[in-house]
């Protein structure tokens, strides 16, 4: 894996790639061993000395909110890559209205935090909704009075605006000699994409895919702050009703390492299964 | 006057009828913040990478533990984690050793937070770039006599600049818009200051766009500083494409 990313492509972050992850095989050394059993001994230390006796109580929650964190996640990745798609083409090919109107929306989105986006898609628009009685009195208004729909959208908007970007570079990247091949062959324009175009880019945009896909479940918490219970909102609540500082933080952060680790896994197995030739 | 009472202009007035003063003092904070969190993100980020690439396998082993567990942990559950946990060990440790409790400034401990996050970061950055560098230079500079300190600060650093400097800037715009989350435990920075406006004027949108678009400036000048910075630190290399 190289690090240096090309200068012109902005990426989100750096997150952790299937090939992270340690072998199992790894573990046998001796530093590693004693260096598993210190960690051992801590885990036990914070499960003996530190309070837990709130667990079972808020244990049937916790699961519900994880269950809501992944159904955020899952909805707004597939959401978002969906409108990457158009917004990745669109900048590569597009007339230049239509090119500016995506490069600038990519801008705006990439160039402003997302809960900035969120509280102004929450209390902004869920202030001025209600005065319009067109909206008031539609069939959307149960939805648009629930916070979710929300959060749902800001996530969506700032996956594809990430993911747009992306879907341009690996757009651009297909060899211009398997379209000419694939023009000679008759295809239209239509089948072209299809059986072309889209799969070599969402090929070479996997890798980058797997990222962004973690770096989305760790923006998921902030739809907390919008009133969604997800299992940050829950581990809030935890920490409210009793004055526990540490504990919970501590729990809800080993629930996020091991949702990230099952993705990244998951991903990992998913890019073996797509044969690639050398590589 | 329908247009006038749509959008009330005068709200962003920088007298204290208007907020504008406010949410400028707000952005003023969250630069303070990210360009402390980003410098000692970095400074975390130039010991890891070495520690990583030359360190025992211990060092080692510990470096890849911090570096994945800060990526994998979303960055609001540490911001928390490490706000109340820093400023309550930096108390009891002082407590010890018998000076008593401070107050901890809520700049210095967003700068730990981002620098503590920002670190993890930029040590995978670093160890990068540092690896891109042609492992030749470094051995002439050790065949020349150079002690590792020399090497590293007249070698090592200046070389894999130039395969930094992208990865880098990445960190930077994400420091800038990392600040925000500090608006959750409470700092008033510019997100929290915006909704502290909106929820006094109850004009949401307007000040919301406002607080958008000082975020987007700050992203754009600073793209335009990288840009000069990264065509000064690749003067020498030949342009592809």
């Amino acid at each position: 894996m190289t690090d240096t990313t090309p200068p012109d492509v902005t990426t989100h972050a750096m997150a952790i790639l299937p090939e992270d992850l340690p072998t199992a095989g790894s573990f046998f050394k001796p530093h590693r061993i004693v260096l598993l059993l210190i960690a051992a001994a801590l885990v036990f230390c914070v499960a003996w000395f530190m309070r837990w006796d709130w667990l079972p109580q808020y244990l049937p929650r916790l699961g519900y909110g994880i269950i809501v964190t992944l159904a955020m996640l899952f909805s707004t990745s597939i959401l978002g890559f969906l409108l990457a798609v158009p917004l990745g083409l669109v900048q590569v090919t597009g007339p230049w209205p239509l090119k500016a109107l995506a490069s600038g929306f990519c801008t705006i989105i990439r160039g402003t935090p997302l809960l900035l986006q969120l509280w102004l898609l929450y209390y902004g628009l869920g202030s001025v909704f209600p005065q319009f009685p067109a909206i008031r009195h539609s069939f959307l208004w149960p939805y648009l009075r629930e916070s979710w729909p929300y959060g749902v959208a800001a996530l969506t908007i700032s996956f594809a605006a990430y993911e747009g970007e992306v879907m341009r570079g690996a757009f651009t990247g297909v060899p211009a000699g398997e379209l000419e091949a694939a023009r000679a062959y008759g295809m239209s324009r239509w089948t072209l994409f299809r059986r072309i175009w889209l799969p070599r880019a969402i090929h070479r945009a996997l890798p980058t895919l797997n990222g962004e896909t973690v770096l989305q479940l760790k923006a998921t918490p902030l739809v907390a702050t919008i009133t969604v219970i997800d299992v940050y909102a829950v581990i809030s609540k935890v920490r409210q009703d009793t004055y526990i500082t540490y504990e919970p933080l501590l729990l809800l952060a080993l629930i996020y390492m091991c949702l990230t680790g099952i993705l990244v896994v998951a991903f990992r197995y998913l890019e073996n299964r797509i044969p690639t030739r050398g590589a | 006057m329908a247009a006038d009472s749509f959008i009330n202009w005068g709200l962003l007035a920088l007298e204290p009828p208007g907020w504008g003063g406010v949410l400028l003092h707000g952005l003023l904070n969250s630069i303070q913040i990210a360009i402390g969190g980003y410098a000692f993100g970095l400074l975390l980020g130039v010991g890891g990478a070495f520690g990583k690439l030359y360190g025992g396998p211990i060092l080692r082993d510990l470096m890849e533990c911090y570096t994945t567990i800060v990526r994998a942990v979303p960055e609001l559950v540490l911001i928390l984690l490490l706000y109340y946990a820093g400023t309550d060990a930096l108390n009891q440790l002082l407590g010890l050793i018998g000076i008593g409790t401070v107050d901890i400034s809520g700049l210095a401990a967003g700068i730990f937070v981002i620098g503590v996050v920002q670190g993890a970061y930029s040590t995978e950055v670093l160890r990068g770039a540092i690896k891109a560098v042609p492992a030749g230079q470094i051995e002439a500079a050790r065949a020349y006599g150079m002690s590792p300190f020399k090497v590293m600060t007249r070698v090592t650093l200046p070389a894999m600049l130039p395969y930094a400097i992208p990865g880098l800037s990445n960190l930077w715009l994400i420091a800038t818009k990392d600040t925000a989350l500090l608006a959750v435990v409470g700092f008033s920075e510019l997100t929290l200051v915006t909704r502290q406006a909106a929820g006094a004027t109850k004009a949401y949108i307007l000040f919301f766009c406002a607080a958008g678009a000082l975020y987007l400036a700050l992203t754009l000048v600073s793209n335009f500083f990288i840009k000069i910075i990264e065509r000064h630190s690749r003067r020498g290399f030949v342009e592809q494409s």
